[in-house]
């Protein structure tokens, strides 16, 4: 009896696998060794910025010849690794990171009314602009945060903040901001204006004390103008390089502000604290 | 009537109009300055037309149309244009205004006063005077008169519905002028119902004001509208509600009610109507409800558009000690405001004063699956789905779910046991929805 039901469960059991092994062979699908390479050399964040799916679709769409370089948390050495794999060369692009263009924290922007709404600023939004008075600046209730796959955005004193280190580049923060506030910025870049208020100076001035009210100080205190004024906003040229803390010390409402980073060290000291350096190494 | 005249779903605010209920209306005297908004409908703003220090006459033209879908703005009293300036506006965001110092003696600008053969007109004639007088939608909507009145061809139009409804709790302004202005009123729809061709003529008021219900069957007269008692309940007279209620045709997912062959406009709009084609006077005045246990004196005004919440506050006896919240419109789907130096605008039927003691802030809980929204939508939506999926940020999934057929209204949020925001949901859906459908296109 029980020699019957082993041969036959074997004979099953043998019968199934070969079965099994035939389909493999026959029904096989061919997969092009790269698209599992590069989609493992992928960072997985599936944020979508390179506007794919996720990193094994965009995998597949760098095989079928698309741009080698679109991912964005990767930054430039993904793009390197993804191209050799292909066999291509890419061309080093800077690291980009989000940043929010509002220095308006509950203690510096006057509030025009309580908000008991739902929190979250696409709802406030809809609430007479957001209960700042400012009809520019980030609301802070963190609509961007949700949104963010890295964690890399925080809520301080009812402002939005990047942490430009944890920043991976997805823009997803950028779209969602039904204010507009948050811009791509290269990540080397620590001089920032943080301001989009685009109201004349006295209008800025009686919402919010750092915002921007286009006093043209800064723009005088650089030298190929890196800072221009665009509908009573100072804004920052990006493309060209600044590496002074002139226009910073030159604002007098502290709209234009450095970011601490690892670029920091890039810009000269400030002054004080060079005088101090000085005499340090003189005593 | 043997067929119930309401429509599905739909809740029972407490009405609270017993504070304006039994008082007629009342003229406010010219206040110290009016400002006047350039965008005062839905739709493109209107184009200034003026200069500072310009001397201007009462019904001259200050805006005119920014487009098709837009309508110019008039001067509402005679005077001298002080400033032009962003100015607060009852929607929200500080928008342009004309700010005009009156010189208190009311003179008319060329053509506007006189009596005119108006059962002449054709039309495009009365299409015309229409757009030139600048009516908007008085209920509170300010979607541009003329362009109701301009179906396209293939949609033709058999049923006009003027709303009598008034179904906002606290509101009376339309009451008092359907006892007031009836004859204006039916003279000013039988003229649009002409520019439509249709041919069945119909007002829907709400059983609660008996008064104007039998005041309006005298007016119309025999072979003139058709007055249907409605059922009194939240909202009769939100446009489709009331197309259903009356006609029992349903305004398709995302349509118009002129793809069901019908045309709905506020009592207000067909007295503007008659004022601007056989008296050639724009919308510079509209009766609007103060009201609420915020305010002294309670009163239903006859106000000039652009005249300052604060100077009509002033006018009823001042603010109550304790206000907590002064709502434009009515209290189910008006604005909060958070500035008195807001305008009045033709499309303010009612400023809502209450107390703080009325104010009530809820901590949502969790829903409870008890479907109380659900019974409640009178669009037959799932409020609580859309909820869901608003919260959560899946706007795509909202949309297929509906969300862009909410009017908004505040039902589901009235009724929720839990206190969930729901309408505020629902309307943070629409407004992304609507964000990526602009990106997109």
């Amino acid at each position: 009896m029980i020699v019957n039901a082993i041969l036959t469960l074997a004979a099953l059991g043998l019968l199934a696998g070969l079965g099994l092994g035939f389909a493999a062979r026959v029904f096989a699908v061919k997969v092009d060794p790269r698209v599992e390479e590069i989609d493992a050399a992928l960072p997985q964040f599936n944020c979508g910025a390179c506007g794919y799916a996720g990193c094994a679709d965009y995998a597949k769409a760098v095989v079928e010849g698309k741009d080698p370089g679109l991912c964005a948390p990767g930054g430039p050495n993904v793009a390197a690794r993804v191209a050799a794999i292909m066999g291509q060369e890419v061309s080093a692009q800077e690291k980009m990171v989000a940043f929010v263009f509002c220095g308006g924290s509950d203690t510096a922007a006057r509030k025009k009314y309580h908000y008991n709404g739902v929190i979250d600023c696409i709802s406030a939004n809809l609430v007479s602009g957001g209960d700042k008075s400012c009809s520019y600046g980030c609301l802070g209730l963190g609509t961007c945060v949700h949104v963010c796959p890295a964690d890399a955005i925080l809520i301080e004193d009812g402002l939005a903040r990047v942490v430009p280190e944890l920043c991976i580049g997805c823009r997803k923060c950028v779209e969602a901001c039904p204010k507009n506030v948050i811009h791509m910025v290269p990540a080397s870049r620590v001089v920032h204006v943080v301001c989009s208020s685009q109201d004349k100076g006295p209008v800025v001035r009686k919402a919010c004390q750092v915002g921007c009210i286009g006093c043209r100080r800064c723009t005088k205190a650089v030298d190929d103008e890196q800072i221009t004024m665009d509908d009573n906003l100072a804004v920052v040229d990006y493309s060209k390089p600044l590496l002074s803390r002139e226009p910073v010390e030159s604002c007098p409402t502290g709209a234009i502000q450095i970011v601490e980073t690892e670029f920091t060290a890039q810009l000269p000291p400030p002054a004080e604290t060079a005088g101090q350096a000085a005499e340090e190494a003189q005593a | 009537m043997t067929k119930p005249i309401h429509f599905q779903g739909g809740v029972h605010p407490a009405y609270n109009k017993q504070f304006t209920a039994a008082l007629s209306i009342e003229e406010m005297p010219l206040p110290e300055r009016l400002v006047v908004p350039l965008s005062q409908n839905l739709g493109a703003p209107a184009k200034c037309l003026v200069e500072k220090g310009q001397e201007v006459l009462k019904g001259q033209p200050l805006g005119e149309p920014g487009g098709f879908v837009s309508t110019p703005v008039h001067a509402p009293t005679s005077g001298k244009v002080k400033k032009i300036d962003f100015h607060p506006h009852p929607l929200g965001r500080a928008m342009e205004a004309i700010e005009i110092e009156p010189d208190g003696e009311d003179r008319w600008a060329e053509g506007c006063g006189p009596l005119r053969d108006f059962d002449a007109m054709d039309a495009a004639a009365i299409r015309k005077a229409i757009w030139d007088g600048g009516l908007v939608g008085m209920g509170g909507a300010t979607f541009p008169t003329h362009v109701k009145l301009s179906p396209p061809e293939d949609k033709p139009i058999d049923t006009f519905i003027l709303n009598g409804a008034e179904c906002e709790p606290f509101l009376t302004s339309d009451h008092h002028l359907m006892l007031q202005a009836a004859d204006k009123i039916i003279a000013g729809g039988k003229l649009m119902a002409k520019v439509l061709g249709a041919r069945h003529l119909m007002i829907g008021i709400e059983k609660n004001k008996p008064d104007a219900i039998e005041l309006m069957r005298e007016a119309s007269g025999d072979g003139g509208f058709e007055v249907v008692p409605l059922d009194v309940e939240y909202p009769q007279g939100a446009e489709k509600q009331l197309i259903y209620a009356l006609t029992r045709r349903k305004v398709p997912a995302g349509g118009l009610p002129m793809d069901v062959g019908c045309v709905v406009q506020n009592v207000g709009t067909a007295a503007a109507a008659y004022d601007a084609c056989a008296r050639g006077i724009p919308l510079i005045e509209r009766v609007a409800t103060i009201t609420g246990s915020g305010i002294t004196n309670p009163k239903n005004l006859l106000l000039r558009v652009g005249t300052l919440l604060r100077d009509v506050i002033e006018f009823c006896g001042g603010l109550n000690a304790d206000i907590a919240k002064v709502i434009v419109g009515g209290p189910m789907m008006g604005i909060s405001q958070y500035s008195l130096d807001i305008p009045i605008i033709k499309g303010t039927s009612g400023v809502v004063f209450l107390k703080a003691d009325e104010v009530t802030l809820f901590t949502s809980q969790p829903c409870i699956r008890c479907a109380s929204c659900v019974k409640s939508c009178p669009m037959g939506l799932l409020p609580t789905v859309i909820n869901a999926y608003s919260v959560n940020e899946m706007f795509d999934v909202a949309e297929e779910y509906g969300a862009m057929d909410c009017i908004e209204c505040g039902c589901c949020a009235f009724t929720c046991p839990s206190h969930i925001p729901l309408v505020q949901n629902v309307r943070r859906a629409k407004a992304e929805i609507q964000a990526r459908r602009k990106k997109a296109s």
